[in-house]
């Protein structure tokens, strides 16, 4: 059976490409079954809900598996003096220098910040951080991100939480094209077909919450999109057929050449 | 500012079209993906009555896309009931003749133990109005005592001044709550006759102010049973829709106090149903599910004012977050446990099992959701 390559981010490889959130689920037992079944390997855990004094219901109690690689984000603030400051916190109180970088001055679609944050990448990078950073699907803003040292960049399908798939697969397209750092296809990813949507384009990898955490099944859910990842990999690999846009039989505007 | 929105929306106007909308309108409104001012319109009419089963399904829905199986908790802390305003329906009032108490430093910390036992991380601190002793100087020292023992602060106290909010932020306050208690201009002086909160307009622009102070995260509403629920509720959904545009780095919230049977008051739950302006339980369900409807992303709050029975079911159709446990004066939770409520309470269940009941109808309950460390003020 032909496993899937490998994916290596700033020196860390992963075996599953599906990345995954820890929001929105109803109860954290579940969060961590659904995980596990998942398969996942990077786990991204906002800081304002992680109880740095440690409390019983700590969310971080339930994260505890080999597997499971934290990646904390900044989920909340609003700019990057604010998201500078909450990315040391986090790297204090979790342990790590992997970072999802979240500016979204924006409460209520939560929309990235470009400018903020191209700002804040600049200066985590230079702190020593690990940055993935989420932002619009555009192409400049990823080479220019890249070009500050963002380990991989997050462009969103759809704004977040929508459920409403690749509504941004035009620019996705070039930016995985021109993409020197690995693409992780982050937001509005509602159903398994449009993960494996992102996966047969090429992405490198896709995070997924709403649709596991809010899904009448959390578990079987994240284990569909587990075989969707994996399936939408396998074929982007095997090389996809291209679309046949044109037929072959005669040539009436070339013909004259053969005569 | 918002005062030349509202000079475009007469109450009587606003009230007579509410009334006027048809099933059709109710069809239309429901089957859109976003929806506008006159969908909502609809939505809390009279004629949305038979729909109100798809619109429940389509809030839980919207509510759980949005905020997930999740269940936010906050308790109020009472600081004070000293107040100069008179207030027909509110026990604080002024000419009501009750013990006075504003707690002190060691009061409160008194209190604040008790609620970190009950598990809270989120505390809305509640004031009357009464400058010389709670005024901005005060509240900054509360703000600063507190600061260390929760992850997010909201206040509802009187309405300040721009760079009054900006003090109080800077010690530490994310939230505020300032209801308008009611849109209507004139009948707003007949429930609020003296003090300084008879004055309409500062009140109604203090979300104004609020925005361009730049404050964290605001709430509206208005106290239903004043006026008609319908038109007022309709008021609050324009100011949230003129908010979100101007002040747009500002999360919101609604929510919608039912007048419960105060202290002094002689209304109890019968003579309420008899006023042209009680709401029924039914009639709650629908304004949440046209807030939520009209608008994905506000967070819905209720209090323990509900009842037991009505909070358990309405959680689930499109409540973000909930109070539990509260006690409305000064003092209640330890200094002095006995003394006069502001309201009185209607769910008196413990933090704890109200938790059990979030779990068992599906959610999780969450105490912490925010971090004063996310909120660096220049």
């Amino acid at each position: 059976m032909t496993e899937i390559a490998a994916l290596t981010i700033a020196g860390k490889t992963f075996s599953s490409r599906l990345f995954t959130g820890t929001g929105k689920f109803n109860s954290a037992a579940l969060m961590e079954d659904a995980l596990l079944a998942s398969g996942t390997e990077l786990v991204t855990v906002a800081l304002k809900r992680v109880d740095l004094a440690g409390k019983s219901d700590n969310i971080l109690s339930y994260l505890h598996h080999p597997q499971f690689n934290l990646l904390p984000n900044t989920s909340g603030v609003r700019t990057a003096k604010e998201a500078v400051f909450a990315a040391q916190l986090a790297r204090e109180a979790l342990e790590t220098d992997w970072l999802k970088l979240e500016i979204h001055p924006d409460p209520k679609y939560l929309l990235p910040d470009p400018v903020e944050t191209l700002k804040a990448a600049a200066e985590l990078v230079k702190l020593g951080f690990i940055v993935l950073p989420y932002i619009h699907a555009d192409p400049v803003l990823c080479k220019h991100l890249e070009e500050v040292g963002a380990a991989a960049v997050m462009p969103l399908g759809a704004p977040i939480g929508s459920n409403k798939g690749l509504r941004t697969r035009d620019f996705l397209e070039i930016i995985i094209q021109q993409s020197k750092v690995p693409v992780v296809v982050d937001a509005g990813i509602g159903a398994p077909s449009h993960a494996a949507e992102a996966m047969e384009l090429g992405a490198d990898a896709v995070l997924v919450n709403t649709a596991i955490a809010v899904s009448e099944n959390p578990v079987q859910m994240a284990r569909a999109f587990k075989l969707a990842v994996e399936a939408g990999r396998l074929a982007y690999e095997a090389k996809l057929a291209t679309v046949q846009k044109f037929a072959a039989a005669s040539s009436p505007l070339t013909a004259f050449l053969e005569d | 500012m918002f005062d030349e929105i509202f000079a475009n929306y007469p109450w009587e106007d606003v009230k007579t079209s509410i009334y006027a909308k048809t099933a059709a309108d109710v069809e239309r409104a429901l089957g859109k993906e976003k929806r506008d001012l006159e969908d909502f319109k609809a939505l809390i009419s009279p004629a949305a009555m038979p729909y109100l089963e798809q619109m429940a399904r389509f809030s839980q829905a919207a509510t759980q896309k949005r905020f997930g199986k999740t269940m936010q908790l906050y308790v109020p802390l009472y600081l004070s009931n000293e107040c100069q305003n008179i207030c027909t329906y509110c026990a604080f009032s002024l000419d009501n003749k009750i013990r006075r108490r504003t707690l002190n430093n060691a009061e409160i910390l008194q209190e604040v133990a008790v609620l970190k036992e009950m598990g809270y991380d989120h505390v809305l601190l509640v004031t009357g109005e009464a400058n010389h002793t709670v005024g901005v100087p005060y509240l900054k020292k509360a703000i600063a005592l507190i600061r260390p023992y929760f992850s997010h602060i909201s206040m509802e106290v009187q309405p300040l001044d721009q760079d009054e909010y900006e003090i109080l932020m800077a010690a530490g306050l994310n939230t505020v709550l300032v209801y308008q208690e009611t849109y209507h201009q004139e009948n707003y002086k007949v429930h609020h006759p003296k003090g300084n909160k008879s004055n309409f307009p500062y009140r109604l622009a203090t979300p104004d102010r609020l925005g361009k102070a730049g404050i964290h995260k605001m709430g509206l509403g208005v106290l239903i049973g004043l006026e008609d629920w319908r038109t007022d509720c309709f008021y609050t959904a324009l100011h949230l829709h003129y908010l979100e545009r101007n002040y747009w780095q500002t999360k919101y919230s609604i929510s919608f106090p039912r007048l419960r049977p105060i202290a002094v008051g002689t209304t109890d739950n019968t003579s309420l149903k008899s006023f042209a302006t009680y709401m029924s339980d039914k009639e709650l369900v629908q304004l949440i599910c046209a807030y939520r409807l009209f608008n994905e992303e506000v967070e819905l709050s209720m209090s323990t004012r509900e009842s037991e029975k009505f909070r358990n079911h309405v959680i689930k159709l499109g409540i973000t977050s909930i109070s539990a446990g509260s006690k409305t004066n000064p003092g209640g939770y330890a200094v002095e446990p006995q003394s006069l409520e502001q309201f009185e309470i209607s769910d008196e269940r413990s933090p704890q099992e109200i938790a059990r009941m979030i779990r068992q109808q599906g959610y999780e309950p969450v105490w912490k959701d925010w971090d004063q460390a996310l909120e660096v003020v220049s």
